[in-house]
């Protein structure tokens, strides 16, 4: 905006000449302008718009009252699990619908009442409250002094060392509570991070069947979630358990396989890798069957199953680990192995 | 039943008791006369691959191939099945011509459901695939609900969210909402593996697994579903919740505030 455009009513020297103030804002631009002179409202110079106001304070403090009653007559009347539908929200539960309308309505009501009542009936007059300094005045401070050192001499803490010293000691060793109790956060996690379930010789199992693969069920595009044979959903630790060992089983041409250590441990074209995104653990499993990119949805990280489970995009610092898989001699799907690496976020020791 | 009797020797009685006669007899004869009906369908499946490659070398072969072989623009078709076909045209997303972006949307269908009939069975007839499945399969009747659940948030809701409510993937591609999707589409794309979707083949997701995962999805985002709390904001989560929370919510809040403390209406001057 060019000063053209400022009109000219609010340009300074046009204000400057209306009040008494001009002269001295000449000499002084900084000086202190001071208060405006205090307009009234309509309600303070007519008692017909005052009372208006009180009605419509006390008109609100009514519903709000009317509101309290609904929220109790509703409470009542409508049974947990009614469901109705009402414009534009659906079909919402009838008792979350009319206790929420009515306590919101009836705060509201409280809230819109005591403002119309402060902004049209109570003294609008503006007041200055004058600041003054934080610091205390000296003679407060010389007798704040004045007592401690008063304090200090009865206590004789200077002259009864025994108790100053093992008052010393005491307060020293209590921390030390707080610091055992930290030993709770351990166990130290040894080697569980290393290691999962899976293990040489361990069958592929369908996790939607619960019953192992065989790799003429997994198609080429398809997508197949896998758990080591053995393991049941409802064992004590299940879940810290397929939190490591969570398998994606997924099957490609040979020929669109890249790297050739994944190629040597698919079978077929059948890939298994690690569900758990290397970044901070989330179940990475969103792939595109026509990329063959895999997306994390926590951070965007974006594995590449043709190329090892490189990362081609986002925070991840590692590929997802492959495992290893081959075929038994009944036909299923089975590990050669656990991971070589440590599935999951990095660690401190990972290495 | 008194009533009935009363008028059993009514002059009409024998004309309606014929009549009733004629219609079992000519029911019953329709329910087991499956030879001729066979016989019937055979010629009529002829008729659709003839009537659908008629189709499909006007609307379709510009892509897929005169012969379904698949081209620069478009993949083969040789396989996929008339589950494939069923949905990709059912649901409007092909024929894709006009379509631009990362990932070909769901449009207004513009061909018949006759004509795709035919046009599925021309490219069933290319090779072995996945069928349009019939009524009962995808019937959410006797389904596992809660089996249903632990199943889609095992293998569908990574892209499809909790509810289906669908999700953005890499590069502008999206897995799409379910919600008001038919069942025969979602069980077609749990068959066929539309676009970038993986498929999730009979193989490793049995027939009754994907009854469940579709009555589940009806449970919890069909049309009648009950939504307790209202305004769910697209049911996205945390996220969309949060933002309308600190954005309109306390927005509304300063605002009120401003307000409250601002100057009062003062009289006119006259």
């Amino acid at each position: 905006m060019s000063s053209q455009d400022i009109p000219e009513t609010s340009l300074p020297h046009e204000q400057a000449t209306e009040s008494s103030v001009a002269t001295r804002v000449d000499k002084d631009p900084f000086a202190d302008p001071g208060l405006p002179p205090h307009e009234h409202r309509i309600q303070d110079i007519d008692e017909r718009a005052a009372k208006r106001s009180e009605r419509t304070v006390a008109l609100l403090f009514t519903v709000s009252m009317l509101s309290t009653v609904a929220f109790i007559a509703s409470f009542v009347a409508f049974p947990i699990d009614k469901i109705v539908y009402i414009w534009p929200f659906g079909r919402v539960s009838a008792l979350n619908f009319s206790l929420g309308l009515t306590l919101g309505l009836a705060l509201f009501c409280i809230g819109a009442g005591a403002v119309h009542w402060a902004r049209t009936l109570m003294s609008d007059v503006e007041v200055a409250d004058e600041r003054h300094a934080i610091e205390a005045e000296p003679e407060v401070k010389a007798k704040v002094m004045a007592d401690f050192r008063q304090g200090a001499k009865e206590s004789a803490i200077g002259r009864r060392k025994l108790i100053r010293n093992t008052m010393f000691g005491a307060l020293a060793l209590v921390p030390l509570s707080g610091v055992v109790l930290l030993r709770d956060l351990g166990p130290l996690p040894e080697d569980k991070l290393r290691h999962t379930k899976w293990a040489k010789g361990k069958l592929l199992v369908n996790q939607n069947t619960k019953e192992p693969l065989r790799p003429e069920d997994v198609a080429v595009g398809s997508l197949t979630f896998a758990m080591p044979e053995g393991m049941d959903e409802h064992d004590h630790g299940f879940l810290n358990e397929i939190a490591k060992a969570a398998l994606m089983v997924v099957r490609m041409e040979p020929d669109d396989i890249k790297d050739k250590r994944e190629l040597e441990w698919s079978h077929e074209g059948i890939v298994a890798y690690s569900k758990i995104c290397t970044h901070v653990g989330c179940p990475v499993s969103l792939y595109e069957q026509q990329t063959h990119h895999v997306l994390c949805p926590c951070h965007q990280s974006t594995f590449d199953l043709t190329d090892g489970a490189r990362v081609i995009f986002g925070p991840a610092g590692h590929p997802l680990p492959q495992l290893r898989i081959g075929v038994s001699e009944e036909g299923y799907l089975q590990a050669l192995g656990d991971f070589e690496e440590p599935v999951g976020p990095s660690f401190w020791e990972r290495g | 039943m008194k009533k009935l009797s009363a008028r059993r020797r009514h002059p009409l009685a024998a004309v309606v008791v014929l009549l009733f006669a004629l219609a079992a007899t000519g029911g019953l004869y329709a329910v087991f006369a499956p030879a001729d009906q066979a016989q019937a369908d055979e010629t009529a499946q002829s008729l659709a691959i003839d009537e659908g490659k008629k189709l499909y070398s006007v609307g379709c072969s510009s892509c897929h191939g005169a012969n379904g072989q698949g081209g620069s623009d478009g993949p083969s078709l040789a396989g996929v099945g008339s589950a494939a076909v069923d949905f990709q045209v059912g649901t409007g997303r092909m024929p894709a011509a006009t379509s631009q972006g990362a990932q070909v949307p769901k449009k207004k269908k513009i061909y018949s459901q006759a004509e795709i009939d035919q046009l599925a069975a021309y490219i069933a007839s290319l090779g072995v695939g996945p069928t349009v499945p019939k009524p009962e399969q995808y019937s959410i009747k006797d389904a596992d609900i809660g089996h249903g659940g632990e199943l889609f948030r095992n293998n569908c809701a990574q892209c499809h969210n909790f509810t289906g409510e669908g999700g953005a993937l890499t590069e502008g591609k999206y897995a799409p909402s379910l919600e008001g999707v038919d069942p025969k589409y979602i069980y077609e794309a749990m068959q066929t593996g539309p676009q970038n979707m993986p498929s999730f083949p009979d193989s490793t997701m049995p027939e009754e697994a994907k009854k469940d995962i579709i009555a589940y999805l009806d449970a919890v985002n069909g049309e009648d579903t009950p939504n307790p709390g209202g305004l769910k904001l697209g049911g996205l989560g945390p996220v969309s919740e949060g933002l309308f929370a600190w954005i309109f919510g306390l927005g509304a809040l300063v605002a009120t505030a401003v307000w409250v403390a601002a100057r009062t209406a003062k009289a006119k001057k006259s």
